[in-house]
């Protein structure tokens, strides 16, 4: 029942669409692939579907080769980031669409089509046609017909990021709730997305990609907590880890040339040298004692405010844990917590996380 | 303010109908008219100024012997060689632009947009520059003077337009719903004709118009390409031009030969106003 992916390489043009990837699918289990816009989470998901030909490497699906098998006949469901539906048939049509497709038995269509609709809270809109429908209510019909096909391997290419604010919210707690459901332990559910904190959200396995390329998989904690390297950790965060220019020198931390810290104690074994050191934004604090940095941007978030800053040499974000305005240029007096930062070594590999000791 | 708004869009509006209906009056009004009435001066008002005949709508349908030029046959004509070519115009060229549209062709330098231009460029030339090559190709063919060689000739004439209309408008589908349909278990062709085609009519339908268009007006092939056996409509209403120019029947068949472009632009005009042809797909 498992997918495997072998390898696949996909080149168009001079860059790498998918570069030498290998994956293990379970069913039951939700894989979030993370990664920036055109990072190839699209042409994975679309390569899975069949829809694209890897150049090289193959798939299998419960042992079956499933490059031989064109995209129609491979038991998928897939709902893309813009909503996507057969415009010509009402609600109910769109849905019942593959089924019939398939040939099922009317009586039993009727039946999952009505489940599929009340899942996804459709009731009473069977009739509407797909444009008098609002943006969320059509990606709903994209996410019933999905559900309807009771598919093997259910893709969802970032499903929620053309939605509202709330309505993100909303259904994305019903993801996890139709998914956390018996039939979907039947199934393979593999979901891309750029946000980091959707994908701490949905609490499945991460799969970070970048340029085509694996960085790291692994479960949310495990990727949160020691991302294997320093872009995996700028990519698995947002805002994006701060990641700067360091220097361990003579029992000093040496930040950019320009901060100093005397070298905290649980980092006193590592050896001397140059590294580059991440810290999280929330990491961050207002310190009377602290360094100076002026405010390029204040974002207020909910209930915190994002300061984006700078000193001399250095840029970085920091996340205050109130709502406070600031104007630019105002002068803030912000301190690091040490006992949170990582270590990268200079070619960009984890060396030392706080979550590891 | 708003009411000097309003004063010149009305102002306009009514300018720019009296520049569209006036010469559809003056036609009506002449088409009534005999000799005297035409060539005496400028008269608007029947019974009034000029006491209006049928004579100018008699001619149209009395045979050659009488006088007349009979336009049911030519009338018939006419509207069969159109909505064919039409039809097969829209048929042929959907196909193609749905093909150009989705799918990669390369051979050698040649490439999608190139056949593109291909098709449109039959339409670069003068009618002038084709109409020997075309005299050729059908008394090679046998089909000189006849309903099928016309036929021919105006889908090649046609289907450019279908072909310009239709990529354009599946260019404009998101790719992603033939996927979907692939997805949702269709193989290449019933995901084109389940869900790509009964979403492109409204595309189809604007492609035809234009094919209709173009197809009624042609004078130029339909005169080279005919003679005695077969003739369009257009070819007809020239041939009531004799030493003196009878306006009055001109008029007359003037307006029989738009009325099938009105009936068809008040029926598109209906799906348009459904709001059928817009926001069918976004």
């Amino acid at each position: 029942m498992s997918l495997t992916l072998n390898n696949l390489t996909f080149q168009p043009t001079n860059e790498y669409h998918l570069n030498d990837i290998s994956l293990h699918f379970e069913p039951g289990k939700m894989y979030t692939i993370l990664g920036r816009t055109l990072s190839g989470k699209t042409t994975l998901l679309k390569t899975i579907a069949g829809l694209l030909t890897p150049d090289s490497g193959s798939i299998s699906f419960e042992g079956n080769d499933f490059l031989s098998i064109p995209v129609w006949k491979r038991n998928i469901a897939m709902v893309y980031q813009q909503f996507i539906n057969y415009p010509h048939l009402n609600v109910q049509e769109n849905i019942e669409f593959p089924l019939k497709q398939r040939k099922m038995d009317t009586l039993l269509i009727e039946k999952e089509v009505s489940q599929a609709i009340k899942q996804v809270g459709l009731l009473g809109f069977e009739s509407r046609k797909i444009q008098e429908l609002s943006g969320g209510q059509q990606q709903r019909v994209a996410l019933a017909r999905s559900l309807a096909k009771k598919a093997k391997i259910l893709l969802l290419d970032e499903p929620l990021v053309n939605l509202d604010y709330k309505l993100r919210e909303g259904l994305r707690e019903e993801f996890k709730k139709l998914f956390s459901g018996e039939d979907a332990s039947q199934s393979i559910l593999i979901y891309a997305s750029t946000d980091p904190l959707e994908a701490m959200q949905l609490n499945g396995d991460i799969i970070v990609i970048d340029e085509g390329k694996i960085l790291q998989s692994g479960s949310a904690k495990e990727v949160f907590e020691n991302p294997s390297s320093a872009k995996v950790a700028e990519i698995t965060n947002d805002p994006a880890m701060n990641i700067n220019e360091g220097l361990i020198k003579d029992d000093n931390l040496i930040l950019n040339q320009d901060i100093i810290f005397p070298l905290p104690n649980h980092l006193k074994h590592i050896s001397q040298g140059k590294y580059s050191i991440g810290i999280r934004a929330t990491d961050l604090y207002l310190d009377n004692q602290g360094f100076n940095f002026d405010v390029d941007i204040s974002e207020i978030s909910g209930s915190e405010t994002f300061l984006h800053l700078h000193s001399n040499n250095i840029k970085c974000v920091a996340t205050i844990e109130e709502v406070k305005t600031y104007e630019v240029n105002d002068r803030v007096k912000i301190n690091f917590d040490l006992s949170k930062i990582y270590l990268f070594k200079e070619s960009g590999e984890l060396l030392h996380s706080p979550y590891k000791s | 303010m708003p009411r000097l708004y309003t004063f010149i869009k009305y102002f306009c509006v009514i300018l720019w109908a009296c520049f569209v209906v006036a010469p559809f009056l003056w036609a009506i009004s002449t088409s009534f008219k005999d000799f005297n009435s035409v060539t005496g001066g400028a008269t608007y008002i029947p019974w009034l100024q000029f006491e209006p005949t049928l004579d100018g709508w008699k001619v149209l349908f009395k045979p050659g012997s009488q006088g007349g030029i009979n336009i049911v046959g030519p009338y018939f004509n006419s509207i069969f060689v159109t909505v064919t070519a039409s039809f097969i115009s829209i048929v042929l060229g959907t196909l193609a632009a749905y093909a150009l549209s989705r799918y990669t062709f390369k051979a050698g330098i040649v490439q999608n947009n190139d056949i593109t231009f291909f098709f449109i460029s039959q339409r670069i030339m003068p009618p002038v520059v084709l109409s020997i090559p075309f005299f050729i190709f059908l008394s090679t063919l046998g089909l000189l003077d006849s309903l099928a060689g016309l036929i021919l000739v105006y889908i090649v004439l046609l289907m450019p337009i279908a072909v310009w209309i239709m990529v354009d408008f599946f260019n404009r589908v998101p790719r992603e719903i033939d996927e979907t349909a692939l997805i949702d278990g269709c193989n290449p062709f019933q995901a084109f004709f389940k869900v790509v085609l009964p979403n492109s009519v409204p595309g189809m339908i604007v492609a035809g118009l234009f094919c209709i268009i173009f197809g009624w007006i042609d004078f130029f092939f339909a005169f080279i390409l005919t003679f005695t056996n077969v003739q369009l409509l257009p070819v007809k209403i020239v041939a009531l031009n004799s030493s003196i120019t009878p306006w009055w029947s001109l008029s007359a068949a003037a307006l029989v030969s738009v009325a099938p472009l009105i009936v068809v632009a008040f029926i598109v005009e209906r799906y348009l106003s459904k709001g059928n042809l817009s926001g069918a797909l976004k």
